[in-house]
């Protein structure tokens, strides 16, 4: 499914009315209120089946903008009661997603279904391919026994009339680990051991029913209170907005962040750290390693690829570096991460360096509430300028690349990337963990989202604008590691 | 006849709220249509400005014509109705 699509921009919508709501002069009221002058009386109903519905979604989805769970709501108490609740809070809640169940379509299980197109034909494809004798043909038509299906999709790829399709639902379709079932509704939930928070059902929803718990109130609580808060700008960052990353950076202060700091910076300490590790894994013996920035990948490892563990850079991130630097020149400020993506909500809840998170979707809507223009900005410079690698982390194989220039030649580097996280590509890492060696490479760059972080779901550019507009920024910018003279 | 001309407004709002995606056409049209249609991405055209105007982002201005709520497939629609009623 199209990133940009109408459940995108009604979410977007909705963050831009939660945070014009905050910076009201009535922001419980108001953030009632916007359900109301969003869906007025006897307006067109877009989406769902009555203007109550309407409503309540909308209501469902600022609860998550509050940051707070669904699952712990009491339909009786007033949304206002909930925007005053959202500012009492002193820390960000745990399970960094939450199920609208009102949004939730229950979507039909998903099952393999033998449509009108079949002829019942002479040939019978379907009934022979099944190696699970789950088809028979009654009253010339094949059916398919339920019971005995296991959905391996054998039949739909033989019928030469298409007459069979796989019902899918979506969030359980997207969920690479299988953290998503359905309760006795039907609706989703998700299983938090199992969830590696990569987002994935977030985007694949049609029905825009799985949210992030914003913490977006929590971070304009601290402005307000004229607290010294620190954004910390992911590498993925410089091709988002129709600006300069030094016009953004501007845009960020007027936005009331007090400080500006290139999360890239520490993707120079990585990349200097896991080159060295590199090179003493290799001369050791060992036959790969793979990356450690991407937190969906590090939520994986733990949660369901604990073999591969010893293949595994213990390498910190660049947050971590970064966090790390920031919170040691300014103890009492507020750190707040700006991410690509879902993953990164968790490492920043682990990561007592960093207080906050908010997604390049939320920076997005702030701006818009802020009614901020980015591209007639002056540019404002870093104190610390990061390196041409270190900004080209968020780009499909950016880190390897970043390894291979931080080696400057002294290892045998064979860069193998995997481009996503799916059932597929955690088969083949479980593969390489069993074998003890990926024949496709020695350092394997582990990427959750596609295209790499400019890929993350909660970007507000195309993969292919974004690179274009990184690499354009970065091709002058000083190189990490002057290369070796020959 | 002069050529159409398809404005893509590359303001923050309609970035944000989908414009981001619109950037194809700068591919597409010159591609389809070398001859008759001009494409370019313009700064904010200022039409989100007035109250929760930005529900309707992105916007696209085709000619004189403001094309509210733009996608690629409505803004190709309209150019193709621009084109046909011009050969009548």
């Amino acid at each position: 499914m199209d990133k940009n699509n109408q459940a995108q921009h009604l979410k977007r919508e909705i963050l831009v009315r939660t945070i014009e709501a905050f910076l009201s002069d009535n922001y419980p009221e108001n953030t009632r209120l916007i359900a109301y002058d969003m869906r007025p009386q006897g307006c067109e109903v877009p989406y769902r089946c009555c203007i109550h519905k309407e409503r309540d979604v909308i209501q469902h989805r600022i609860i998550a903008n509050l940051g707070l769970s669904m699952e712990e709501i009491d339909e009786r108490k007033l949304l206002s009661d909930y925007a005053k609740k959202a500012l009492e809070r002193t820390e960000p809640e745990k399970d960094v997603l939450t199920v609208l169940e009102t949004a939730c379509q229950a979507c039909v299980p998903s099952r393999m279904f033998v449509t009108d197109l079949c002829q019942g034909c002479v040939a019978r494809p379907c009934v022979e391919s099944c190696k699970f004798g789950a088809i028979s043909i009654q009253n010339g038509r094949s059916v398919i026994d339920g019971s005995k299906c296991k959905n391996c999709t054998k039949c739909m790829q033989v019928c030469p009339y298409h007459a069979i399709v796989k019902i899918v639902v979506p969030c359980e379709d997207a969920c690479p680990v299988g953290a998503i079932t359905k309760d006795e509704g039907g609706h989703a939930t998700i299983d938090f051991d199992k969830c590696i928070t990569c987002g994935k059902c977030v985007a694949a929803c049609p029905f825009g029913a799985i949210h992030e718990k914003s913490q977006i109130i929590d971070i304009l609580k601290k402005m307000q209170e004229g607290k010294k808060v620190i954004a910390m700008i992911a590498p993925s960052i410089a091709g988002q907005l129709p600006c300069s990353i030094y016009q953004l950076h501007t845009a960020l202060l007027k936005s009331g962040f007090s400080e500006v700091v290139e999360v890239a910076q520490g993707a120079d300490i990585t990349a200097t750290n896991e080159a060295k590790e590199f090179k003493e894994r290799m001369e050791k013996g060992d036959k790969f390693m793979t990356t450690s920035c991407c937190a969906g990948y590090n939520n994986l490892i733990e949660q369901h690829l604990p073999e591969i563990k010893p293949f595994v850079s213990s390498t910190k991130t660049p947050l971590y570096y970064t966090a790390e630097l920031v919170k040691k020149d300014n103890p009492e400020a507020i750190t707040v991460f700006l991410s690509p993506c879902v993953a990164k909500r968790r490492e920043c809840l682990d990561n007592p360096n960093i207080d906050y998170l908010l997604s390049y979707e939320e920076m997005g809507a702030l701006f818009i509430a802020k009614k901020i223009e980015v591209s007639t900005l002056d540019p404002t410079p870093f104190k610390v300028e990061a390196s041409r690698e270190g900004r080209n982390f968020g780009l499909l194989g950016g880190v390897a690349k970043s390894v291979e220039v931080a080696d400057a030649g002294q290892t045998e580097i064979k860069p193998h990337i995997i481009n996503g996280l799916n059932k597929q590509s955690i088969r083949e890492l479980r593969g390489y963990a069993k074998k003890g060696e990926c024949e496709m490479g020695n350092l394997v760059e582990v990427m959750c989202c596609e295209g790499g972080c400019i890929g993350g779901n909660c970007c507000v550019n195309s993969v292919k604008t974004a690179s274009k507009a990184i690499t354009e920024f970065t091709k002058d910018c000083k190189p990490l590691k002057e290369p070796p003279t020959k | 006849m002069s050529k159409i001309e398809v404005k893509i407004c590359m303001g923050t709002t309609c970035f944000v709220m989908g414009a981001s995606h619109l950037q194809e056409l700068v591919e597409i049209l010159p591609a389809k249509y070398p001859d008759t249609v001009d494409v370019m991405g313009v700064p904010c055209l200022d039409l989100c400005s007035n109250e929760s105007k930005y529900t309707n982002a992105p916007y696209v201005k085709i000619n004189d014509e403001i094309i509210s709520d733009a996608t690629t497939e409505k803004v190709l629609k309209h150019i193709e109705r621009l084109l046909e009623d011009g050969q009548e």
